[in-house]
């Protein structure tokens, strides 16, 4: 990114999200890498060289708001978690999901331009939506509860989001599939810090075995939701650019099994909740989770920091 | 407390030299109580080539999410590409107030110095 043709025009291989590899790494300077950032997507977007179809773009919302809502749960951990190493990996891994929640709602917001025909920026879509236009599934606006609950929210979820993501590195569209490739890594990351988290609690003492099968039956009524489909997942699955969530249900329950069974727990049987989060039907939680989040962007509309 | 940057020796080690015997058993307490998650010195490599440096400490309940923890720590830009953790009390160091005998001895015996000798005649390639 150091030539001005290549801040002009954003990432260079959108393909794959690097710009360069590590061509610049250098034995004695840390450098920040190039990876692909929500800038490099704004530009792209602003400068008319991406815009995402209809039905990407609401795909992109969808999958944006899962991130930016669990970013903005995983954020109220940062100074309550038991340690500090915790509480810094909770934060990291908060940032990881706001990151990919950016780069979504940047290009959602390409393909959803206002009257005056620029699109919707990644602002205005977090801050300036209400409750029933958000298109997270509810598993993700869940309360945090106690540690274990959270680690059971991020069990399902990292692997959810990796199957997911490791399937939208192959998408059709480039930009989602770039993003992907990025998060990917990332949400692998996730994946094993819950696993880690879920082994030890079982295997803990009985306070914390107990509390790990108190959370994961929590948070089991909504795994459901995230693996329906409807037409918008069977149409973008139809032309290659998006995956519909039934085909990630045995690769997920493949592989949370493998790790409940070495922690000698079982899969929650509890029914399912109704879901809904796609079309806006919420659960109770997300309003005063959204309020907490927004109400210092509407309190300074506009304002800079 | 923790992470304490780069202390001079890791703060729950032996102090003295050789007047014990290694710890022989490194691994930390069981998990079982939250007070008793064991203190790891973290070493990092920055690049290939180079080698591991400490770059602090941190608590841990075991050597699996002491690795996960110093990768959260001390790595978040870009710092490295290889991580160590060692138990803080499997390491042996030397006695700060040893150092008179320790590391003052050498000074002045220049001799030990390739620059104090003088470059024999004829002599290439020195």
């Amino acid at each position: 990114m150091s030539t001005p043709e290549a801040t002009e025009t954003g990432h260079g291989d959108i393909s794959t999200g690097v710009a360069g590899g590590d061509s610049n790494a250098s034995a004695t300077r840390i450098t920040p890498g190039n990876a692909l950032r929500p800038e490099d997507i704004a530009l792209e977007v602003k400068t008319g060289l991406v815009k995402p179809s209809e039905d990407v773009a609401e795909y992109a919302l969808r999958l944006g708001d899962d991130a930016l809502i669990l970013a903005q749960r995983l954020g109220h951990w940062i100074s309550r978690a038991p340690e500090l190493e915790e509480d810094i990996a909770l934060g990291n891994i908060a940032l990881d999901q706001l990151g990919h929640a950016r780069s979504f709602l940047t290009y959602a917001g390409a393909g959803m331009p206002k009257e005056d025909g620029t699109a919707t920026s990644e602002d205005e879509l977090a801050y300036f939506r209400r409750e029933h236009e958000f298109r997270s599934v509810q598993l993700f606006e869940q309360p945090n509860g106690d540690f274990a609950a959270t680690i059971a929210r991020q069990f399902v979820v990292s692997y959810y989001q990796y199957q997911l993501y490791r399937r939208l590195t192959e998408s059709t569209d480039a930009t989602l599939a770039a993003i992907a490739t990025k998060a990917v890594k990332e949400v692998d990351y996730h994946r094993d810090h819950s696993s880690q988290w879920v082994l030890r609690l079982a295997g803990g003492t009985e306070e914390s075995r107990t509390r790990m099968i108190h959370g994961l039956r929590l948070m089991w009524p909504y795994v459901n939701e995230l693996f329906q489909d409807d037409d918008l997942t069977r149409r973008l699955a139809e032309a290659g650019a998006g995956v519909v969530p039934s085909s990630l249900r045995e690769d997920f329950d493949r592989l949370t099994a493998d790790v409940l069974t070495e922690a000698e727990l079982e899969v929650p049987d509890v029914p399912a909740a109704p879901g809904g989060g796609r079309y806006g039907k919420h659960s109770e939680h997300l309003g005063y989770l959204l309020a907490e989040m927004q109400v210092l962007a509407r309190e300074h509309p506009g304002a800079s920091w | 407390m923790i992470p304490h940057g780069n202390s001079e020796t890791p703060a729950s080690s032996a102090t003295e030299i050789n007047r014990e015997a290694p710890k022989a058993s490194p691994a930390p307490a069981e998990p079982h109580d939250r007070g008793a998650w064991g203190l790891w010195e973290v070493f990092v490599r920055s690049s290939r080539g180079l080698s591991h440096v400490h770059a602090g400490s941190l608590h841990a309940p075991d050597a699996a999410m002491a690795l996960r923890n110093a990768r959260d720590l001390y790595t978040r830009r870009n710092e490295g590409v290889s991580i160590w953790v060692v138990p803080a009390d499997a390491i042996a160091a030397s006695d700060p107030d040893s150092k008179g005998s320790f590391f003052e001895s050498p000074q002045g015996k220049d001799y030990r110095h390739a620059t104090y000798y003088t470059k024999s005649e004829g002599v290439k390639h020195l």
